[in-house]
C-alpha cells in the first residue's frame, strides 16, 4: 500500500524538478500574479542582468494597490498622486516590454489580483500560484497550492519559472456542522485565528476539511484561504469537489473541450487521500462560531461582537498581558467595555478578503431601507470591475447609495491605504478586510475586521453591532 | 548580494511581539520603485514622533544603538504583508543579523535573499540574549554564520541551526538566480514532461489559447 497522500503532498510533489540539497527543492510554479507594487525592483532586476521573463503564457499582470477608486475611465492619467502614478506606469511600460498580458485600470476585468484569479479561471486546482502578496492563500480555495513571495523571489519566479522552496508541513483544520443564522465564512476564518493564533501555522499549509467548509460557496471558501497567513500558513487548501469544478468551468481562462475533460479528470484525484497524516490538527465545531470582531491590533485579537473588551488584570501571563495592554492602549478601549458599545467613524466594504458578489449582497441585505449613521464615513469598494457589474445589475449599488454609503471602483483601497481611501484622524473603522494592524488604514487609524454583513451594521448603528439583532 | 561571513557589534533590543511588516516598513512607502534608501522610512511609526522628531524613547534612537547591527527580536518577527521593502530597509539602516525565537516565513526567507541572517534560537537563549542586548554599549556581540555560532558579550557561544543551502548561499553572496539557471536542462525536462500532463496549463494566459 503506497503511503496516503495530502492534497498538499500532492501538489507538492508534481511540482518537485530536482532537489537542491538539505532539504530544499526547486519547484515549478503553474500560474504567476503580479501588480505594481512588488514588481518595478523585479524587472529592474531582469533588466540589469539583461533577462526574460522565461514563461510570460503563465503570467498575469493588474494593477489594484495603488490605483484611485473614483475617476477610474480616466485611465492612468486619472492618477492625482505623483508617485502612485509613477508605479503603475511603469508595470505598463514593463509588461509590455517583456511581453506579459495585462489588465489595464479601464477594463471590466481589472480588479483585486486575489479576486480576478478565480474570477478569470486562471487559478485551478492542482496548480501552483505564487504572487507578491501575502494574501495569495486566497486561490487555495481551488484547490491549488497559493502563497505570497518577496521581490526576490518575484524576479526569480519572472527568469525562471521555479522557486528554491522547503516542503511544509500539513495542518489539518477541520470545521463541522452548519453556521448560524448571520455567521459568515469571515466569523469561521477569524474564529480559527483566535483559536491557533498569529503564529499558529507557522511553516505548516492549512487545508480546511470538514462539512463547514464542504457546504460553503466557493467565494466563503475564499474569503477563509484569504486569511491563512494571519495565522501564521503561507498557504490555506480546500480539496477541489462539484462545487470547484462547476466554479471554473466556461470562465474566460479555463480549460475547453477535450482538454477540460482531461483537466476535470486530473482535479478528481487531488483530494487527501483516506488515512492521510497531518503533522498538526485543530478541530471546531460551527455550531459554537458566533459573529466575531476584532477588539486589538492582531488579527488573534477577536471575540464574539456579544463579548467585552478584554481585562488585562485577568491575563496571568505576563507577556500576554503586556501584549493586550498595549493593544487596548493603541486602541483607545477600557478593558470589560461591551463590544457592541463601541462606535466606529468609518465603514471598508471590500477588499481580497470581502469583496466579491456573495459580500455585497450580504451587505446590501442589512444596508436596504436603512440609512447610514450621522457622523460614519461608509465606502463600498467592488473586488473586480466584473464585480461590480454584477451588482449595478443586481441594484445593489442602488441599496448603498441610497443608504449612504459610497459606491467605488475596483482596487485594494481601504485594506491597506496606498490610495487615497484612509481613515483620517484616528479614526475607528469597522473593516471587511484582514489586517487590523497599527497604522494600517491611517495614520492612528484603529481597526476592527469583521464580516460584510457585520461592517453594513456597523455603518448604520454607528458603533459595533451583532447582525442577528439587525432584523 | 553581500557576504556574509562573521559580524561583530551592538545587538538591540526589539521586544515586541508580532511584529508586523506593516510596522517595519508603512505600506504609504511601498509607491517606491526603488530598493535602496529605504533606511528613512524604517519603523516609522514607533521611531519619530507626530512632528517628524526622533522618538527618544525608540531603541534605534538611543546612543548605543543607533548603529546596531544585529536586532534581538520577540516571537514572529516579521509577520504579515510579503513586502520585501522590510528587510530592504533593515539592510540599509545597516542590520545585518535579526535573532528571534520565531519568525514569519516569508520575512525569513526574504532576509536571506538580501544578504541579512536571521536566525532562530530556542525561547530561553532568545530572553538571555535580550537581556544582553540592553546593556548597550557593552552588548556587543559576534556572529559567524561559518562556525553557526553567536558569541555573547560574555565571550560564551551559542550554536544556532540555518539551512545549509541558505548558508552556503550566504558564505557566498551567491544570487539565486544564477544558481536556478544552471539547471536548465532540468527545467526544461520538467516542462517538457509537465506539458504533455498538463497541457491546459500551458499558454494559458494567452486567452482563447
Amino acid at each position: 500500500m503506497p503511503q496516503p497522500k495530502t492534497l498538499f503532498d500532492k501538489i507538492w510533489d508534481a511540482h518537485v524538478i530536482a532537489p537542491q540539497g538539505e532539504g530544499t527543492y526547486l519547484i515549478y510554479i503553474d500560474l504567476h500574479l503580479i501588480h505594481e507594487v512588488t514588481t518595478p525592483q523585479a524587472f529592474e532586476g531582469l533588466k540589469l542582468a539583461g533577462r526574460k521573463v522565461r514563461r510570460p503564457d503563465k503570467t498575469m499582470a493588474v494593477a489594484d494597490h495603488n490605483i484611485p477608486t473614483t475617476n477610474r475611465s480616466a485611465g492612468v492619467n486619472g492618477i492625482i498622486e505623483p508617485d502612485s502614478k509613477i508605479q503603475v506606469e511603469l508595470l505598463e511600460k514593463n509588461v509590455k516590454e517583456f511581453g506579459v498580458p495585462y489588465f489595464p485600470i479601464t477594463s471590466l476585468d481589472q480588479g483585486i489580483v486575489h479576486v480576478i484569479g478565480p474570477e478569470q479561471g486562471l487559478s485551478q486546482p492542482g496548480m501552483t500560484i505564487v504572487c507578491g502578496d501575502s494574501h495569495t492563500a486566497t486561490h487555495g480555495a481551488m484547490g491549488a497550492l497559493a502563497f505570497g513571495i518577496g521581490t526576490s523571489e518575484v524576479e526569480h519566479v519572472l527568469a525562471t519559472q521555479t522557486l528554491i522552496q522547503a516542503p511544509a508541513q500539513n495542518m489539518l483544520i477541520d470545521v463541522n456542522g452548519a453556521l448560524g443564522a448571520g455567521v459568515s465564512p469571515k466569523d469561521v476564518i477569524l474564529a480559527i485565528i483566535a483559536k491557533i493564533g498569529t503564529a499558529g501555522g507557522t511553516g505548516h499549509v492549512f487545508e480546511y476539511a470538514g462539512s463547514t467548509f464542504r457546504d460553503m460557496s466557493m467565494e466563503g471558501r475564499m474569503t477563509v484561504c484569504n486569511m491563512s497567513i494571519e495565522a501564521g500558513a503561507r498557504a490555506g487548501l480546500v480539496a477541489p469537489d462539484e462545487k470547484t469544478v462547476a466554479y471554473v468551468k466556461g470562465r474566460p481562462f479555463a480549460p475547453k473541450g477535450a482538454a477540460w475533460e482531461q483537466a476535470e479528470a486530473y482535479w478528481r484525484t487531488l483530494p487527501s487521500d483516506p488515512g492521510s497524516k497531518f503533522d498538526k490538527e485543530a478541530h471546531l465545531a460551527a455550531a459554537d462560531i458566533a459573529p466575531h470582531v476584532t477588539w486589538g491590533t492582531n488579527p488573534e485579537q477577536a471575540a464574539p461582537v456579544t463579548g467585552r473588551v478584554p481585562d488585562p488584570a485577568q491575563i496571568d501571563d505576563p507577556l500576554k498581558r503586556a501584549a493586550v495592554e498595549r493593544a487596548l492602549q493603541y486602541m483607545q478601549l477600557a478593558p470589560n467595555t461591551l463590544l457592541t458599545d463601541v462606535p466606529v467613524q468609518r465603514v471598508f466594504i471590500g477588499s481580497c478578503t470581502n469583496s466579491r458578489i456573495e459580500d455585497l449582497r450580504a451587505a446590501a441585505a442589512i444596508a436596504k431601507g436603512r440609512k447610514v449613521a450621522d457622523g460614519v464615513t461608509a465606502l463600498v469598494v467592488p473586488g473586480s470591475g466584473h464585480v461590480k457589474h454584477q451588482a449595478e445589475e443586481e441594484g445593489l449599488d442602488r441599496i448603498f447609495v441610497e443608504a449612504g454609503f459610497q459606491w467605488r471602483d475596483a482596487g485594494c483601497s481601504m485594506c491597506m491605504s496606498m490610495n487615497d481611501d484612509k481613515a483620517m484622524n484616528g479614526e475607528r473603522v469597522a473593516t471587511t478586510s484582514n489586517r487590523n494592524f497599527e497604522g494600517r488604514q491611517g495614520k492612528n487609524a484603529k481597526s476592527h475586521l469583521m464580516g460584510p454583513a457585520m461592517a453594513a451594521a456597523a455603518a448604520i448603528t454607528g458603533h459595533l453591532s451583532d447582525v442577528r439583532q439587525m432584523g | 548580494m553581500d557576504k556574509f561571513t562573521t559580524l561583530s557589534g551592538v545587538a538591540a533590543p526589539l521586544p515586541i511581539h508580532n511584529l508586523d511588516t506593516d510596522k517595519i516598513f508603512p505600506a504609504i512607502y511601498l509607491k517606491t520603485i526603488k530598493r535602496t534608501g529605504l533606511a528613512q522610512f524604517l519603523f516609522q511609526e514607533i521611531r519619530f514622533r507626530p512632528d517628524g522628531s526622533e522618538n527618544p524613547d525608540f531603541v534605534l534612537n538611543q546612543a548605543p544603538y543607533r548603529k546596531a547591527q544585529i536586532l534581538i527580536g520577540a516571537e514572529n518577527f516579521g509577520c504579515g504583508s510579503s513586502r520585501e521593502h522590510a528587510p530592504w530597509a533593515l539592510l540599509d539602516y545597516g542590520i545585518r543579523c535579526v535573532i528571534a525565537p520565531s519568525f514569519a516565513d516569508i520575512f525569513y526567507n526574504n532576509c536571506f535573499k538580501n544578504g541579512i541572517l536571521p536566525i532562530k534560537v530556542p525561547k530561553e537563549i532568545a530572553d538571555e540574549l535580550m537581556e544582553d542586548a540592553k546593556k548597550g554599549a557593552n552588548a556587543v556581540m559576534t556572529i559567524d554564520l561559518e562556525a553557526q555560532t553567536i558569541s555573547r558579550p560574555d565571550g560564551e557561544k551559542v550554536h544556532f541551526e540555518v539551512d545549509a543551502f541558505r548558508k552556503h548561499c550566504l558564505l557566498n553572496g551567491l544570487d539565486d538566480i544564477g544558481l536556478t539557471e544552471q539547471k536548465e536542462t532540468d527545467i526544461g525536462a520538467y516542462e517538457q514532461k509537465a506539458q504533455m500532463q498538463r497541457p491546459w496549463q500551458f499558454g494559458m494566459t494567452q486567452k482563447g489559447a
